[in-house]
């Protein structure tokens, strides 16, 4: 070694883990993080758009939930749309993540969930009848789901073969998949118009209240899954530690394929509503990339189906309100990519001070006098 | 026809390559950075708006412009982007101790909104009448060919004809792969990403060399988002046109095996495959759907076939995606 031996000091700052973190405090550096966000982003659009600070959140607000206080509902039924697929998305991949499986295939998943349901209401629409054809579609995409999600479990489990990749892999797969059943379906108009056969119910007018209705039942059936079941402890354990798992005799193979084929089939749920429940159509940009802001979502919400719940609503209307402000300015409204990824960041980075804290040297001196 | 179609598959390859051998010093130091697809971006854009300003400055007149200065601004401006976001991850991964996958994750939307927002809005926001952002002037500046590369015939037009953006490529990529074999520090690099407590207990500074190959690597990466848009797409900015190529650029890393040289091989390939169904006249417009899959598809038999085998030489770096904190050994 040819480096110097240094006189042996202490560093300026150091870092220890908390164990005394009350449940209240961690919450509380979470919501200063996201006020910084929020902050941050009413900042640099009044700084782009000459808009007033105070004013970028009114159009923030009134452009998610439209004129609610006139009891006009419309704009927060979409609302409660768009945070249902994305939580449903995030509901889809948490198992996985909890155990340590990195399943960055939701987008994929729950493209080919969807592309099942169109493929059964083009195919078999209004040759059997509509009581019979919904169960098909929902059963189909399902299926579809699962097994697009546990065909990178088979090879983790068998030949330990890097899921990261693999699922990202399996997304573009899906999406050239579907480019090619809408080339078919829509004979080079490149354009499945929307079909009602097989489509979900709606229930009253209300044409968003089934999907919300099923994912938060979805949500509760998660969290209980994961909280109470045996099988949601398995998880807990594998991602822990697989060595402890395989210790307490747990088939940790297993588990990766259950639980995989549990989160592609939930994915598959979530293109199943996009597509019988909403579009009635499907392209490559049905789900528009939010399996990958599921992720974040699960993470975020540290697996805790109601935790996620929040961040899901969080993060739409940021990403909605951020759309709106740029469109009201006639800017480019990718500037709601920007917002969500500035909150997520600081999201993420802020989970350091919840789990450790900084303390300077002099300020340790004191604590050992 | 055959020369055009291995010239144009030169082109689409090098954004693939620059992307590719940034990820691969990236993951040597053991970041599996997901946010390569942002980076390349925000590469892209920071190319764009250095360039942008610079027309402006000059009254969007060419004869104005400094060929030297339209090259060199527009190229620093896109590494300061792209190096800026390859600091943010390490920051974010190393020192704040976050997950790797959300923070790249986080980082590839951050990026493509970025690209997509200032691609969109810079003529409104510098209040130029130019309707949409058209850098033909720089471009041709970066497009500029050796002088006697169109009296070469089919030979001028496959080796000579490309960009300096693309020359440059591959010298980089020959050169990360005598880094990564031949020096000490590119040893001491994948000694970081192999194993980085042993590095650690050798007396490596892990935390200086991931930052260090993260950072350069996304820089490299930018340099792809740059010469799309500046050689590719003629200085023209269209919003995700630049499409998935960062999600290929991490496929070809696999496909690659880690290996800087061999992504010049892969990313000709990959290159050559996504221009295929245009050259193969047989075929209806539904194939050519599926045929854009082949990258993909080749990438995930690579994949698998090299867990199988399980060869040394062939895997991952082994500490790839996992974190390290000195204290938590």
């Amino acid at each position: 070694m040819s480096q110097k031996i240094k006189k042996h000091h202490e560093p300026l700052i150091h870092i220890v883990k908390r164990d005394d973190l009350l449940g209240w405090q961690a919450w509380g550096i979470r919501l200063a993080a996201i006020a910084v966000g929020v902050l941050l982003i009413g900042v640099i659009s009044s700084l782009l758009t000459g808009e007033n600070f105070f004013k970028v959140y009114d159009i923030m607000f009134s452009g998610v939930f439209g004129r609610i206080f006139e009891g006009k509902t419309s704009m927060l039924w979409k609302y409660l749309q768009d945070t249902a697929i994305l939580l449903c998305l995030g509901l889809a991949v948490a198992p996985a993540f909890k155990m340590k499986f990195w399943n960055c295939g939701a987008e994929g998943q729950a493209l080919v969930g969807g592309l099942a349901a169109m493929f059964c209401m083009i195919t078999f629409g209004g040759k059997i009848s509509e009581f019979l054809l919904v169960p098909i579609v929902i059963a189909a995409s399902i299926l579809a789901g699962a097994i697009w999600g546990v065909i990178p479990a088979i090879f983790k489990a068998k030949w330990n073969t890097n899921e990261t990749l693999f699922t990202l892999m399996m997304n573009y797969m899906a999406t050239q998949l579907i480019a090619y059943y809408v080339y078919i379906v829509g004979g080079g108009s490149n354009v499945i118009t929307p079909v009602s056969t097989g489509a979900l119910p709606v229930i009253g007018n209300l044409q968003y209240l089934l999907n919300v209705l099923i994912v938060a039942a979805l949500t509760v059936a998660m969290y209980v899954f994961l909280r109470y079941s045996k099988q949601g402890y398995e998880i807990a354990v594998v991602g822990e530690s697989q060595n402890t798992a395989r210790y307490i005799g747990i088939n940790v193979k297993k588990v990766f394929l259950r639980t995989m084929m549990l989160s592609g089939a939930v994915c598959g749920v979530a293109g199943m509503l996009l597509v019988a429940g909403t579009d009635h159509s499907i392209n490559t940009n049905t789900v528009g990339g939010q399996g990958f802001t599921a992720i974040m979502v699960a993470w975020l919400g540290k697996f805790n189906p109601f935790v996620m719940a929040l961040m899901s609503g969080l993060i739409i209307f940021l990403r909605t309100g951020a759309a709106k402000v740029a469109d009201s300015n006639f800017l480019n409204s990718s500037f709601a990519d920007i917002s969500v990824g500035i909150v997520i960041l600081l999201l993420v980075g802020c989970e350091f001070f919840v789990q450790y804290s900084v303390r300077l040297r002099r300020a340790k001196k004191e604590v050992e006098a | 026809m055959i020369v055009e179609f291995i010239s144009r598959a030169i082109l689409l390859s090098i954004p693939l390559l620059f992307g590719a051998v940034g990820e691969i010093l990236t993951e040597k130091s053991g970041h599996l950075n997901l946010g390569i697809p942002g980076i390349m971006y925000g590469g892209a854009i920071g190319g764009v708006i250095g360039a942008f300003l610079y027309e402006n400055a000059c009254g969007n007149v060419a004869e104005n412009m400094n060929p030297f200065l339209a090259i060199l601004i527009p190229l620093l401006s896109s590494m300061i982007f792209s190096m800026l976001m390859g600091l943010i991850y390490s920051f974010m991964t190393v020192t704040l101790r976050a997950n790797q996958n959300v923070t790249g994750l986080a980082l590839t939307t951050f990026g493509i909104g970025l690209g997509n927002f200032f691609g969109g809005s810079l003529t409104k926001l510098v209040q130029s009448d130019l309707p949409s952002i058209a850098l033909t002037k720089t471009s041709r500046f970066f497009k500029a060919e050796l002088p006697f590369a169109k009296d070469l015939g089919w030979f001028g037009e496959i080796f000579l004809s490309h960009d300096f953006l693309a020359y440059s490529a591959i010298l980089i990529a020959v050169l990360a792969s005598i880094f990564l074999t031949k020096t000490r520090v590119g040893l001491n690099l994948r000694a970081v990403g192999e194993n980085p407590a042993t590095a650690d207990a050798a007396g490596i500074n892990v935390t200086a060399y991931k930052y260090a190959g993260t950072i350069i690597g996304s820089a490299i990466a930018g340099l792809g988002g740059l010469q799309y848009v500046m050689a590719y797409a003629d200085g023209v900015w269209s919003n995700n046109a630049f499409g998935d190529r960062g999600w290929m650029a991490i496929a070809l890393v696999i496909f690659a095996l880690w290996k800087p040289s061999m992504a010049i091989l892969g990313s000709f390939l990959f290159g050559a495959l996504c221009n295929a169904n245009n050259y193969l006249k047989g075929l209806g417009t539904e194939t050519q759907e599926l045929f854009k899959m082949l990258p993909y598809i080749v990438t995930l038999i690579v994949l698998i076939i090299t867990s199988m085998r399980k060869k040394r030489e062939h895997q991952p770096p082994e500490s790839l995606g996992l974190p390290y904190f000195r204290e938590e050994r």
